[in-house]
C-alpha cells in the first residue's frame, strides 16, 4: 500500500507530471485517486516502527503479539486453569451422549426385549447426568471466560491508551491522530469481537477433535483408521487457510485504517469542506478508500467460502466412507449397530466444530491482526522517555533557569533546525524570542518544554538535564502555550482546571480574572459551566486562546513558554492580557514568541533567532537604539500601526 | 424502549440496500436448501441401509447406498461453496454502499450538527454498527430463514417416522424459543448501552488524540489515563453483564437438545422392543434430532444479531434522519452568471445558536457594494467569526436574510453559492494530503496557472521548495509546516481562481511582519476587483478595507472608513488602536492602496536590507 508514498529520487517532484500509480488501487474514478494524498516526506508514515513488510520483521512483530498475549493471560492464571478444567468436564459430558446411544441401542434393546429395562433406565440416567454436567460446566465456562476475557480487554484497552500517552510528540505527528483512534477503536473491537463468541468454541474444537480420534479409536479401530484418513487433508486445507487468512486479514486491518483516517479527518474540518465544495471530491476518495476494504474484506470472506465447504466435503465423504465400510464390518460380523450409529454421532462432532471454527477463524484471524498491530504500538520505543532515576529539581525562592548548552536539532535528518545554541536564561528573566518563520523559535519552545530531546548537547532547567527530571516535576515547572489551543470536551470551569486539576472554583475564577477572560465567560449562556463544544455557539479563536491562557496561569508554573499565544487575540483584550503578564511575569521565567511586537515590548531581553541562531541578544531598548534586524523589525512593526 | 414494531421499522428501512442483492439472495437461498436437503437425506440413506442391506446381508445394496451418500454429500458441499462464495461478495458489497450512503449524508449535514456531535459516535456508527449490521445481511438473516425450514423439514420427517416422539423433539423447541424471547429483550438493553458506551469511548479517544500536545504540556497523562480507565471500566462491567446473559441462554440452548435426546433414546428403545419402530428407524431419528440441534442452538445467536442489528439501524437511521438544515432550495434561483464582483447584503439579520439564550447578531445591516472591501472589527467574541460564516451558508440566518446581487443566498444552490464566495478561517484546516489537493479543494479543474497566481498572492511559494513540491503530503498526517505556513496556504485556496466573493477571517494574524506586509500588498491587488469582508484584528490590515464595520454586541454599531471612525468613534479607538489613548491624528492609512502599493512595486527589495523572509 505504501509503494507510491514512498520517496523515489528518480520521481519527478512536479505534481501534475506524477505518473505513478499503485497496483491494486481503484482506478476507476481516475488515475488522480491513487496521489491524491501525496508524498509522505517519512516513508513509515503510516506504521510504528515495528510494522515492517519483510518476513523477519512479520515474524518478530507475531512472536511480540504472542509475549504480549502471554503477559495479559499471566495475572489470569489460575481461573484460566479452571476454565479449562471446566472445558475438559464440558467435553467430557459431551462426549458421553454418542456412547451412550451405542450403549442404549446395543446393549438395552436386547434385554429389554427380554423384559429387563434396568440396563436401559442405567443409560437413560446417565445420559440425564451427562446433561446437568454439560450445562452446569457450560453456563460456569462461559462466565469465567468471559470474566478473563474482559479482563483482558480492558488491560489492553488501558495499556495501549497509556502507551499513546507516553510516545513522544513525534511519534504522533508521524502517526496521526485518525491512526490512533483506529487503533484503539476498531482493532480493540475486533479483538473484543473474538472475546465475545469465539474462544470457548475454538478450544472446544480442538479438544473435541482430539477426544473423538480417542474414543473411534477405542470403539473400532480398523473403522476409525479409515476415518483418520481423513486427517491429513484437514491439516494440509487447514495450513493453507491459516496462512492466506493471516494476510487477507492483515489487509483488511489496514484498509480500515484508511477509512477511519479519512473520515475522521474530513468531518473534523466539515467548515473547510463544506464551504469548499470538497464533498464530491471527498466522496469519491472515500468510496475508493472504502471500496479497497471491501475487497480486502471480501478476499478474507473468499477465503472462508472456500475452507468452510472444503471441511464439508471431506467430512460428507468420511461419512459416506465410514457408512459404506461401517456396514461391511457389521455384515462381516466384525462390528456391532450401535457402534456404526456412534460413528456416526461422533463424526458430527468432529466436523461440526471445524465448520464452525472456520467462523470464528475469521474473528481469531481479525483479531491476531489487530493485536499484532496494537504489539507494535506498545512496542514503539518511547524516544522522550522519563528517567530512570529521576534527579529532583533544586527548591528555592526563585526557580526556573533555562540553559541550553550546544544544541542540535532537525525534525528530519539531514535537516538541522538548529545547528548549535548557545543560551542562558537566568532565573525571573522575561525573554522575547523573535525571527523570521522557520527560523527554529517554536523548537526552541518545544525543546524547553521537552517535547523533543535534542539530538546533540543539552537543555537544562536549575541546572538540571531535563532528561533526568520526572515529567511530574518538568510540567509543573513549565508550560507550554500555543497557538494551537485545544479545548477538551466539557464546561469551559473545567478546561481552565486542566491546569491544576485541585484548584477550586475560586481559584479557577481568580486565573480567569488575572487575565481578563472573566467576562466574556460570564457572558456565556451557563457561565463557567457552559459546555465548550456541545451548546451550539463554539468559542471563537480568541476566546479559546483566553481559556488556555487562564489555564497556564492557574499551573502557576515557574517558566512559562509562549508560542505566539496571544495571535488571535483583539487589541485591547492582548494589551490586558499584556497588563496581567507583566505582574504574573514578575517572579517567574518566561519565553515569548510573537510576531507582534507589543507583547515583545514587556520583555526584559530580545533574542532574534536566525536560522537557527542567535544573531542578535540584548534589552529591547538597546536593540532598538543599536540599528540591527530587531531595530528594522521594529520600525517595520510601529509603522504597521495606526 | 420503543415499541417492538418500531424496533424492526429502522432495519427494515435498510431494505433498499438488500434489493439489488435481491435475485441473489433468492438463488442463495435456493442453493443453500438444496444443500440442506442433501444433508438430510443422509440420515434417511443410513435407515434404510440399515433396515435394508444390512438386515437383508446385501453388499451390491450397500455399495449402491454408500454411492448415494458420497453424491449427496459432495453435492451439499458443492452447494455450500457456492452460496458462500456469492455472498461473500454481496454483503460486504452492502456494508460498503450504507457506509458511502451514510458518508455522503453526513458531508451534507449542516455544521451546527457536526458541533453537536462528537465524532467518534460518528465513526463507531460507520464501522462497528455497519459491520453488526453486515453481519446479520449476510448470516444472520440467512441462517434465520434456513433455520426455520431446515427446523420445519426436521420435524416433519420425525413425526412422519415415529409420531408421538417427532411431537415431542418438535415440542422441545418450545421452551427454547421461550428462552431466546426473553433473553432478547434483556440482550438489547445491554447491547444499546454498550455500543453508547463504545462510542463515548471512541470519543474520548480522539479527544485524547487531538489534545495530545496540551495534555503533555500540563503533564496531565495520569488524569486522563484514569478518565479513560473509568470509561473502559464500565464498558467492560457492561459487557461483562451482556455475556453472563448469553452464558445462561446458550446453556439452555445445550442442555434442552440433550436431554430431549435421552427421552427420544429410551422411549425409542421400548418402540423398538415392542416392534414399533426398526432399529434403522431409531438410528435414523436420533441423527436427524441431532441435525436440529443447530438450527435451535443458532437461534439464540440469531436472535441476539438481529437484536444488535436493530440497535445498529437505529443509531445508523438516527444519523440519516437529521436532515441538513442547510440546503438547497427546492426551487433555486441561477446566479447571473457575470464574472468579478458582487453585491453583498446583510439585511436585519439576526443570528443565535440552537440551544443558546440570547442571539449572536441582532439586526446586523451592511452593504458591500461589488469591488469594495470592507474589514469586520470589534472585540473578541462579538461575533465578527459568526457573521462570516454565515455568507457561505455554514449556518443559516435566524431572522433577516443575506442577498447576493439581490438574491437570498437560501435561494441559490448551495454549490452556486459557495463557488462564488471564497473562504479562509481563523484556524487553517489542511488536510492529510498533497499540497495541490489542498489548495484545489472546492477547484479540482484549476490548471497549474492558476494555482501559482493563488501561491503568489498568498506569499506561499515556499510550497515548490517542499520535497516533493506541490506533491508533498502536508497535514496532520504529512509535513508539519508551521502556522504561518499553513496560514498562507488557506489564503491561498480562498483566492484560488478569483471568486467573486472573498470572505477572511483574520487571514494574516499568524504572520510576521515582513511577511504580512509582502501578503498585504499582494491581497491588495486581488481585492481591487472582488467583493470582500474581512475579520481584522491588527490595525495595519485594516488598511486593506475601502470601509470598516465595528461589531459591537451583535451590531454593527458604526461604518464608515477608517480615519473617519479613528476620529468619530471611541469605541473604534478602543478596539484597534495599538497603544492606549493613541493619538487620533496619527491617521495614515486614508488610502487603501498608498501604503501597500508602495511595497508591492518592489517585492524583493527589502527597505532596510533585512530578509528576514526565508521559510
Amino acid at each position: 500500500m505504501s509503494v507510491e508514498e514512498r520517496p523515489s529520487p528518480a520521481a519527478p517532484a512536479e505534481h501534475r507530471t506524477t505518473p505513478d500509480t499503485a497496483p491494486g488501487v481503484n482506478r476507476r474514478d481516475g488515475p488522480d485517486l491513487t496521489r491524491w494524498r501525496g508524498r509522505a516526506t517519512d516513508p513509515d508514515a503510516d506504521r510504528s516502527t515495528a510494522e515492517q513488510l519483510s518476513p523477519e520483521a512479520v515474524t518478530r512483530l507475531r512472536a511480540r503479539s504472542r509475549a504480549l498475549l502471554g503477559a495479559l493471560l499471566r495475572p489470569h492464571r489460575g481461573t484460566l486453569a479452571v476454565t479449562v478444567a471446566l472445558l475438559l468436564l464440558q467435553n467430557a459430558a459431551g462426549m458421553a451422549g454418542p456412547y451412550l446411544v451405542m450403549l442404549g441401542i446395543d446393549r438395552g434393546i436386547g434385554p429389554l426385549r427380554a423384559g429387563d429395562g434396568g440396563p436401559l433406565v442405567a443409560v437413560a440416567a446417565a445420559f440425564a447426568v451427562a446433561a446437568a454436567v454439560d450445562h452446569a460446566a457450560k453456563r460456569a465456562f462461559l462466565v469465567l471466560s468471559a470474566r478473563i476475557g474482559q479482563a483482558v480487554l480492558l488491560d489492553l484497552r488501558q495499556r495501549v491508551y497509556a502507551q499513546f500517552l507516553r510516545l513522544p510528540v513525534a511519534f504522533h505527528e508521524r502517526y496521526t491522530s485518525g491512526r490512533m483512534v483506529s487503533r484503539l477503536t476498531s482493532d480493540l473491537d475486533s479483538i473484543a469481537e473474538l472475546v465475545d463468541g469465539g474462544i470457548d468454541k475454538l478450544v472446544l474444537a480442538g479438544l473435541s477433535i482430539v477426544s473423538v480420534a480417542g474414543v473411534l479409536l477405542w470403539l473400532d479401530a480398523p473403522l476409525a483408521a479409515v476415518t483418520l484418513l481423513a486427517f491429513p487433508f484437514l491439516l494440509g486445507l487447514s495450513r493453507w487457510f491459516t496462512r492466506a487468512s493471516a494476510s487477507a486479514y492483515r489487509r483488511t486491518r489496514e484498509a480500515v485504517a484508511l477509512v477511519i483516517v479519512h473520515f475522521v479527518e474530513s468531518l473534523g474540518g466539515i467548515r473547510a469542506v463544506q464551504a469548499f465544495r470538497r464533498e464530491r471530491r471527498n466522496q469519491q476518495i472515500f468510496m475508493a478508500v472504502n471500496d479497497d476494504y471491501r475487497r480486502a474484506n471480501r478476499d478474507a470472506f473468499r477465503l472462508i467460502a472456500t475452507y468452510s465447504p472444503g471441511i464439508k466435503l471431506i467430512g460428507n465423504v468420511t461419512v459416506a466412507v465410514v457408512l459404506t465400510y461401517g456396514g461391511w464390518r457389521i455384515l462381516a460380523g466384525d462390528a456391532q449397530l450401535g457402534v456404526l450409529a456412534a460413528f456416526l454421532l461422533y463424526l458430527r462432532r468432529f466436523f461440526e466444530p471445524m465448520q464452525e471454527l472456520s467462523q470464528f477463524y475469521n474473528s481469531l484471524q481479525s483479531a491476531t491482526a489487530a493485536l499484532e498491530k496494537l504489539a507494535g504500538v506498545l512496542d514503539e520505543p518511547v524516544g522522550v522517555p522519563e528517567p530512570d532515576r529521576p534527579v529532583p529539581l533544586p527548591t528555592g525562592p526563585v526557580r526556573g533557569a533555562v540553559e541550553f548548552a550546544s544544541v542540535t536539532f532537525g525534525y528530519r535528518p539531514g535537516a538541522l533546525i538548529l545547528p548549535g545554541l548557545d543560551l542562558v536564561v537566568p532565573a525571573g528573566q522575561t525573554v522575547a524570542l523573535v525571527g523570521p518563520t522557520g527560523a527554529g523559535k517554536s523548537t526552541v519552545a518545544k525543546l524547553v518544554a521537552r517535547f523533543h530531546d535534542p539530538l546533540t548537547g543539552t537543555v537544562r532547567l536549575d541546572g538540571v538535564d531535563l532528561r533526568d527530571v520526572a515529567d511530574a516535576d518538568l510540567r509543573r515547572a513549565v508550560v507550554l502555550v500555543t497557538q494551537e489551543t485545544h479545548l477538551f470536551g466539557g464546561t469551559v470551569a473545567e478546561n481552565i482546571r486542566f491546569g491544576r486539576p485541585d484548584a477550586d472554583d475560586r481559584q479557577v475564577q481568580a486565573a480567569a480574572r488575572a487575565i481578563g477572560a472573566h467576562d466574556f465567560i460570564a457572558g456565556l449562556p451557563e457561565g463557567y459551566d457552559t459546555d465548550v463544544h456541545r451548546r451550539g455557539g463554539r468559542l471563537s479563536a480568541g476566546q479559546r486562546q483566553l481559556v488556555a491562557f487562564a489555564r497556564a496561569f492557574l499551573a502557576d508554573p515557574a517558566v512559562l513558554v509562549l508560542d505566539e499565544a496571544t495571535s488571535s487575540l483583539d487589541v485591547p483584550t492582548e494589551r490586558a492580557v499584556q497588563r496581567a503578564l507583566r505582574t504574573i511575569l514578575r517572579d517567574r521565567t518566561a519565553l515569548i514568541i510573537a510576531h507582534r511586537l507589543s507583547t515583545v515590548e514587556i520583555a526584559d531581553r530580545v533574542l532574534v533567532l536566525e536560522a537557527g541562531r542567535l544573531v542578535e541578544d540584548g534589552p529591547p531598548a538597546e536593540l532598538i537604539a543599536g540599528g540591527g534586524r530587531y531595530a528594522a523589525l521594529h520600525r517595520q512593526w510601529r509603522d504597521s500601526l495606526v | 424502549m420503543a415499541p417492538r414494531g418500531g424496533r424492526v421499522r429502522n432495519l427494515w428501512r435498510l431494505r433498499r440496500y438488500v434489493r439489488p442483492h435481491l435475485a441473489e439472495y433468492g438463488w442463495l437461498l435456493l442453493a443453500a436448501l438444496a444443500a440442506t436437503g442433501a444433508g438430510l437425506a443422509v440420515p434417511l440413506i443410513t435407515r434404510r441401509m440399515v433396515d435394508g442391506p444390512i438386515a437383508e446381508r446385501d453388499p451390491a445394496g450397500l455399495l449402491r447406498l454408500g454411492a448415494l451418500a458420497l453424491l449427496l454429500g459432495v453435492a451439499e458441499a458443492v452447494l455450500i461453496f457456492i452460496r458462500r462464495w456469492v455472498q461473500s461478495s454481496s454483503a460486504v458489497r452492502m456494508e460498503a454502499a450504507i457506509r458511502s450512503d451514510l458518508y455522503a449524508h453526513l458531508q451534507r449535514l449542516h455544521v451546527g450538527f457536526h458541533d453537536r456531535w462528537q465524532s467518534g459516535q460518528l465513526l463507531s456508527r460507520a464501522t462497528t454498527d455497519l459491520s453488526v449490521i453486515r453481519r446479520f445481511l449476510s448470516f444472520g438473516l440467512m441462517f434465520g430463514v434456513l433455520n426455520v425450514i431446515t427446523y420445519l423439514a426436521v420435524a416433519v420427517l420425525l413425526v412422519r417416522l415415529h409420531w408421538p416422539l417427532g411431537l415431542l423433539v418438535a415440542a422441545s423447541a418450545v421452551p427454547l424459543f421461550l428462552v431466546s424471547r426473553r433473553f432478547s429483550r434483556a440482550y438489547l438493553v445491554a447491547s444499546r448501552r454498550m455500543q453508547d458506551q463504545l462510542g463515548d469511548v471512541a470519543t474520548l479517544v480522539e479527544e485524547s488524540a487531538r489534545g495530545l500536545r496540551t495534555t503533555r504540556a500540563y503533564g496531565r497523562r495520569p488524569e486522563m489515563t484514569a478518565r479513560f480507565s473509568r470509561d473502559a471500566r464500565r464498558l467492560h462491567d457492561t459487557s461483562i453483564a451482556k455475556s453472563r446473559l448469553l452464558a445462561r441462554t446458550s446453556a439452555y440452548f445445550d442442555l434442552v437438545p440433550n436431554l430431549t435426546l435421552a427421552v427420544v433414546l429410551v422411549t425409542g428403545a421400548v418402540a423398538v422392543a415392542r416392534g414399533q419402530l426398526t432399529v434403522g428407524d431409531l438410528v435414523a431419528f436420533v441423527s436427524l434430532q441431532l441435525m436440529l440441534v443447530w438450527p435451535v442452538e443458532s437461534l439464540g445467536w440469531i436472535i441476539a444479531n438481529a437484536q444488535e442489528a436493530m440497535t445498529a439501524a437505529d443509531r445508523i437511521q438516527e444519523v440519516l434522519d437529521t436532515r441538513p438544515a442547510v440546503a438547497d432550495p427546492p426551487a433555486p434561483v441561477p446566479l447571473p452568471r457575470a464574472t468579478g464582483a458582487r453585491r453583498l447584503r446583510f439585511e436585519q439579520v439576526g443570528f443565535g445558536y440552537p440551544g443558546t439564550t440570547g442571539p449572536v447578531l441582532r439586526d446586523v445591516e451592511l452593504t458591500v457594494e461589488p469591488g469594495e472591501t470592507v474589514a469586520v472589527v470589534g472585540a473578541t467574541g462579538c461575533g465578527k467569526s459568526t457573521l462570516l460564516s454565515l455568507v457561505p451558508r455554514l449556518h443559516d440566518v435566524t431572522t433577516g436574510r443575506i442577498t447576493l446581487d439581490g438574491r437570498d443566498i437560501r435561494d441559490l444552490r448551495l454549490a452556486d453559492l459557495r463557488r462564488t464566495v471564497g473562504v479562509a478561517f481563523e484556524e487553517p484546516t489542511l488536510f492529510s494530503m498533497s499540497v495541490w489537493e489542498n489548495l484545489t479543494l472546492g477547484r479540482p479543474d484549476a490548471d497549474e496557472d492558476e494555482v501559482r497566481a493563488a501561491l503568489a498572492v498568498a506569499q506561499a511559494e515556499f510550497a515548490y521548495e517542499l520535497p516533493w513540491g506541490l506533491a508533498t503530503r502536508v497535514g496532520e498526517q504529512g509535513l508539519s509546516l508551521s502556522g504561518g505556513q499553513r496560514q498562507r496556504l488557506a489564503l491561498a485556496r480562498a483566492v484560488l481562481g478569483r471568486p467573486g466573493v472573498l470572505v477572511l477571517d483574520d487571514p494574516l494574524s499568524a504572520l510576521d511582519v515582513h511577511t504580512e506586509a509582502l501578503v498585504e500588498a499582494a491581497l491588495a491587488r486581488v481585492l481591487r476587483d472582488t467583493t470582500a469582508l474581512l475579520v481584522v484584528h491588527r490595525p495595519s490590515t485594516v488598511a486593506l478595507a475601502d470601509r470598516v464595520a465595528l461589531l459591537a454586541d451583535g451590531r454593527i454599531a458604526a461604518v464608515g472608513t477608517h480615519s473617519e471612525l479613528l476620529a468619530g468613534v471611541p469605541a473604534y479607538r478602543a478596539v484597534l488602536s495599538a497603544a492606549p489613548g493613541a493619538a487620533p491624528g496619527a491617521v495614515p492609512g486614508a488610502t487603501a492602496e498608498a501604503v501597500p502599493g508602495a511595497t508591492a512595486d518592489d517585492p524583493d527589495g527589502d527597505p532596510d536590507g533585512v530578509d528576514l523572509v526565508r521559510s
